[in-house]
């Protein structure tokens, strides 16, 4: 399918596969901007549906960031997967797709990942000043940044 | 001194002119008294008109089907704390609503209820109201300064702003009307409240048909430069509440607001009564003079009777609706009394001796007061306009519309 | 506008404009027109804006980290507290992607029950959005009525599932509750009482002046900017792009159905207008398609007692009445999902909130918050 044009195209990626009819690619993290820049222009994926992240704390690299696009002309989506270790940066699609702007911010409010070249890289959902990434799965379920809350609300935090 | 009172009733002009100090305070009394109950009333049926229009009811508990609810907010009203913000400038912020509030009952002193019927008749009467109304501006403006935060400041700015735009499209209306009361034997026209309707009484016609269709433009447009000078819907930006700026009066509470609520109604029922002096005919009956004769003159003066005999019959309609529970029966004679009282005075425009009398301020309140509906009508209805949309419309639709009005009157009462 | 890349932030605008004239005025997180806690800081030079930042995070309850701590059947309910006012459709994308995971389908008398539920959803998210949006142009009438008739489809929902707002109606696997006794009568009943009240709504707003003038050219977004933005749902469909996933990959039953998609042509608020008017209508088209022929049988497929899907991936997003939603559920193949991303309509769409009111006024920045149709329920999980 597509996934056999992008062989020929660069050798980054690692698997192409479909999942329950669903098309989803792993590729290195070297090669994921200049990919998706070809895959905005030249396979008209010009629809960044999601960019999110999944933490898998046992492995060696232990975030997966996953964009999902997807081609208005062809009608189909795609999974881009790239994994990361904690501490290394993901290059931004925002210079790709202006939409991963705060799709990005939110990942890094989450799990904190960096990503390059992002314009404004700050907390979205949480406070600015919140310590922690809460969808790491290090961080508790009922886990809150006590210093954060008792400066900012004045109230001990506890349940 | 009792001939002193005596002797303005077999006179013929109204206690201003006559120097009549006794019927004159008694005018001012009256008007004053009116006025309160006026805008009593309109608070209620503002409300529920409102309300009806929006598929709800309304304020249904205080008092029967709301009756008494006006008063519960006047008292409310009054018993609020009264709130001065710290760094506003004291003397100002205290004699801002004073302001709005004396030019707003000021203009009634040459409102005509009849042809006598009014405290004063100055001859410049309509430059007199449009003058005086125009300084509560300078209340708002310096409401808006006095309260020392820039949300009401630029609130009020952009209400005198507006204000001072459709004031002019107001005034070319004005003069366009004014123009026709020159239509007479002598050639020559007046500013005279009283002496407009006589006009428009002499020459057979309300001005809004005359010279069809111009007389009725010009009463459009002042029609919606009237709602933009009163601040209303769909002009209200200024003080809308979703919308940022929240209005000159935000720092205002407890009396202090209720003056400037008391002036707004006020000036809504003085801008209605320029409007239908100058337009409707003032105090004169419908078809005066198509329908003439003794007979059509005794069916219509029994309308002011039979409209309140209709009233009654309303609250009596209420009262049967009432439900049958012990806790409303308090409401269902509160309704009744009311009912009862609406019939009692139903009965007492029926006499002859007050039914020749009340004819006129009959006539002259009830087209005031399809005024007052057509504001909660809009008010209901339409979305707000925009600011820089409402300047447009009335500096480059009401602006051209009444210059070219005003000039086609003039040709047209030259020609015809 | 034509570039898709630009920067979204405020400081870029203090490096052009050297003079200070401009103020910053927050609209704070409580507002009556915010729709629900947004703060918008809005850089304005007089009364033009000339940029805005949207703080969000105030309604955010970490949803998706409690689904990674809840089983399957568990985060059901979850999921119809994110976008409070269309929970229908939440829970219907949920159930649906982890059906996919499962490789079920549910059965078709289960579709059909579902089709019907989510366009009378559609229903009363568009009249709640018509309503709160014209009361912030400054039509206050139009919220009694919409909110007049959304009650007979509350009603309707509530002798459904019992509940009106957050109706849990679906399980993974099909519905749980089979249709009540005079459901068809009643769902028909509905359909003949609201098809006028549509055109009354439509008589008070769509060619009154004021409107026009409020809503024409305000918050215009074009196509190739709604496209790079991510923008879905009537927004993407106003400025011309006639994308709908119940008719580009079909969900549900909704195959079986005919039904047009409504599009604008200039992406401005009043065509946005003009196409959720136009969806009401459509979703009334298919509703009243839908209830003539649910077919028997089963309302439930085989799904085991404990869900514990194979381990593996998937992404399936619905035609939300805000956008496209989709669900990204990440399975271990324990009881418990491994990772829940919910791809949120309003997130996306908020944020092209600054390009939407970019020189334009003040008083229309409210109304395109109106018109974007967001829920901070489902912009902050």
């Amino acid at each position: 399918m597509v996934a056999k044009l992008k062989t020929h195209y660069l050798s980054g990626i690692l698997e192409a596969n479909t999942y329950l009819g669903q098309n989803y690619m792993i590729v290195e993290t070297s090669i994921v901007s200049e990919l998706l820049q070809v895959l905005r222009d030249q396979e008209q994926f010009d629809y960044c549906v999601d960019i999110t992240a999944v933490h898998y704390p046992r492995r060696e690299k232990q975030f997966d960031v996953i964009w999902i696009l997807y081609s208005f002309p062809r009608n189909e989506r795609i999974r881009v997967k790239t994994m990361i270790a904690d501490g290394e940066t993901a290059p931004s699609a925002v210079p790709i797709w202006p939409a991963a702007n705060w799709l990005e911010r939110e990942v890094y409010d989450m799990f904190g990942i960096h990503f390059d070249g992002h314009p404004n890289l700050k907390r979205i959902l949480l406070p600015d000043g919140w310590k922690g990434h809460p969808l790491r799965k290090d961080y508790g379920i009922i886990q809150q940044d006590q210093e954060w809350v008792k400066i900012n609300l004045g109230i001990e935090s506890g349940q | 001194m009792l001939e002193y009172i005596k002797s303005y009733l077999d006179s013929n002009t109204t206690p201003g002119q006559a120097g009549n100090l006794f019927w004159a305070s008694v005018y001012i009394l009256l008007i004053f008294l009116g006025l309160s109950v006026a805008v009593i009333a309109m608070n209620w049926l503002e409300r529920k008109i409102l309300a009806h229009m929006q598929v709800r009811l309304g304020p249904m508990r205080v008092g029967p089907h709301g009756l008494l609810q006006p008063i519960a907010d006047a008292i409310k009203l009054l018993i609020k704390e009264d709130i001065m913000p710290s760094q506003a400038d004291g003397f100002v912020f205290w004699v801002a609503p004073i302001v709005v509030v004396i030019t707003a009952f000021t203009v009634f002193i040459v409102v005509p209820f009849g042809p006598t019927h009014a405290v004063t008749d100055m001859n410049i009467g309509v430059l007199f109201m449009l003058g005086v109304s125009s300084l509560s501006v300078l209340g708002i403006v310096t409401a808006g300064w006095a309260s020392n935060s820039h949300y009401p400041l630029m609130g009020a700015l952009r209400s005198s702003a507006q204000m001072v735009s459709y004031e002019i499209a107001m005034g070319l209306a004005v003069v366009s009307a004014v123009l026709m009361t020159s239509l007479n034997q002598t050639g020559t026209g007046t500013l005279s409240m009283i002496g407009i309707v006589q006009s428009q009484q002499v020459q057979q016609i309300w001005f809004a048909f005359k010279f069809f269709p111009l007389g009725l433009i010009a009463f459009f447009v002042f029609a919606v430069a009237m709602v933009a000078e009163t601040n209303r819907a769909p002009f209200d930006l200024p003080e809308a509440e979703s919308e940022l700026t929240a209005g000159f009066h935000t720092e205002y509470s407890g009396f202090r607001w209720s003056l400037f609520f008391l002036a707004e109604y006020s000036a809504m029922i003085a801008v209605s009564s320029i409007a239908v002096t100058l337009w409707l005919g003032g105090w004169l009956r419908p078809f005066p003079h198509l329908l003439s004769g003794s007979t059509w003159d005794l069916v219509f003066s029994l309308l002011p009777g039979i409209t309140f005999l209709l009233l009654g019959l309303m609250a009596f309609v209420g009262v049967f609706r009432m439900p049958k529970h012990p806790y409303f029966r308090v409401q269902t004679i509160g309704l009744a009394g009311f009912g009862v009282v609406l019939g009692l005075i139903g009965l007492l425009l029926f006499l002859p001796p007050v039914r020749d009398r009340i004819q006129d301020v009959f006539w002259f309140s009830a087209k005031v007061a399809f005024f007052m509906y057509l504001y909660i009508w809009y008010r209901g209805t339409f979305p707000r306009y925009r600011f820089d949309q409402l300047m447009k419309v009335g500096w480059k639709v009401l602006l051209p519309v009444g210059i070219g009005v005003l000039i086609l009157t003039a040709v047209a009462g030259v020609l015809l | 506008m034509t570039d898709p890349t630009f920067h979204l932030e405020l400081q870029e605008h203090e490096k052009t404009f050297l003079d200070s004239n401009e103020l910053i005025i927050n609209m704070g997180p409580q507002h009556p027109a915010t729709h629900g806690v947004l703060r918008v800081i809005l850089k304005l030079d007089g009364e033009k804006v000339l940029g805005t930042e949207c703080v969000i995070g105030y309604l955010h309850r970490g949803v998706e980290k409690i689904a990674e701590h809840r089983t399957y059947t568990m985060f059901n309910p979850y999921v119809d507290r994110m976008d409070y006012v269309a929970a229908v459709s939440n829970g219907l994308g949920y159930c649906e992607s982890v059906e996919k995971l499962l490789n079920v389908e549910a059965p078709p008398r289960a579709k059909y029950i579902r089709v019907i539920l989510a366009e009378l959803n559609r229903l009363a998210s568009h009249m709640l959005w018509l309503g709160t949006h014209a009361l912030d142009i400054g039509a206050i009438t139009p919220l009694f009525y919409t909110f007049r008739d959304r009650e007979e489809i509350l009603k309707i929902f509530e002798k459904y599932c019992g509940a009106r707002l957050t109706t849990h109606a679906f399980r993974i696997g099909g519905c749980l509750y089979e249709t009540y006794e005079g459901f068809e009568r009643e769902v028909k009943k509905f359909l003949d009482f609201v098809t006028p009240k549509i055109g009354e709504y439509e008589e008070l707003l769509t060619t009154n002046r004021i409107w026009v003038e409020r809503t024409r050219g305000v918050g215009t977004i074009s196509a190739k900017d709604c496209i790079a933005l991510g923008v879905t749902g009537p927004v993407l469909r106003a400025s011309g792009v006639k994308w709908d996933i119940r008719k580009a990959q079909p969900y549900a039953a909704y195959a079986d159905f005919d039904f047009e998609i409504p599009i604008g042509q200039s992406g401005d608020t009043y065509d946005r207008y003009i196409v959720r008017m136009e969806e009401m209508r459509q979703s009334l088209r298919i509703i009243a398609q839908a209830i003539d022929r649910i077919p028997e049988g089963p309302i439930m497929a085989k799904v085991p007692k404990v869900i514990k899907p194979p381990v593996g991936e998937i992404y399936h997003s619905i035609e939300a009445p805000k956008g496209e939603l989709g669900y990204f559920i990440v399975s271990d193949g324990s009881t418990q999902p491994y990772r829940v991303r919910v791809r949120p309509p309003s997130f996306v769409n908020l944020q092209a909130l600054d390009l939407m009111v970019r020189d334009q006024l003040v008083a229309d920045v409210i109304a395109v918050i109106g018109t974007l149709d967001i829920v901070l329920g489902e912009v902050d999980r």
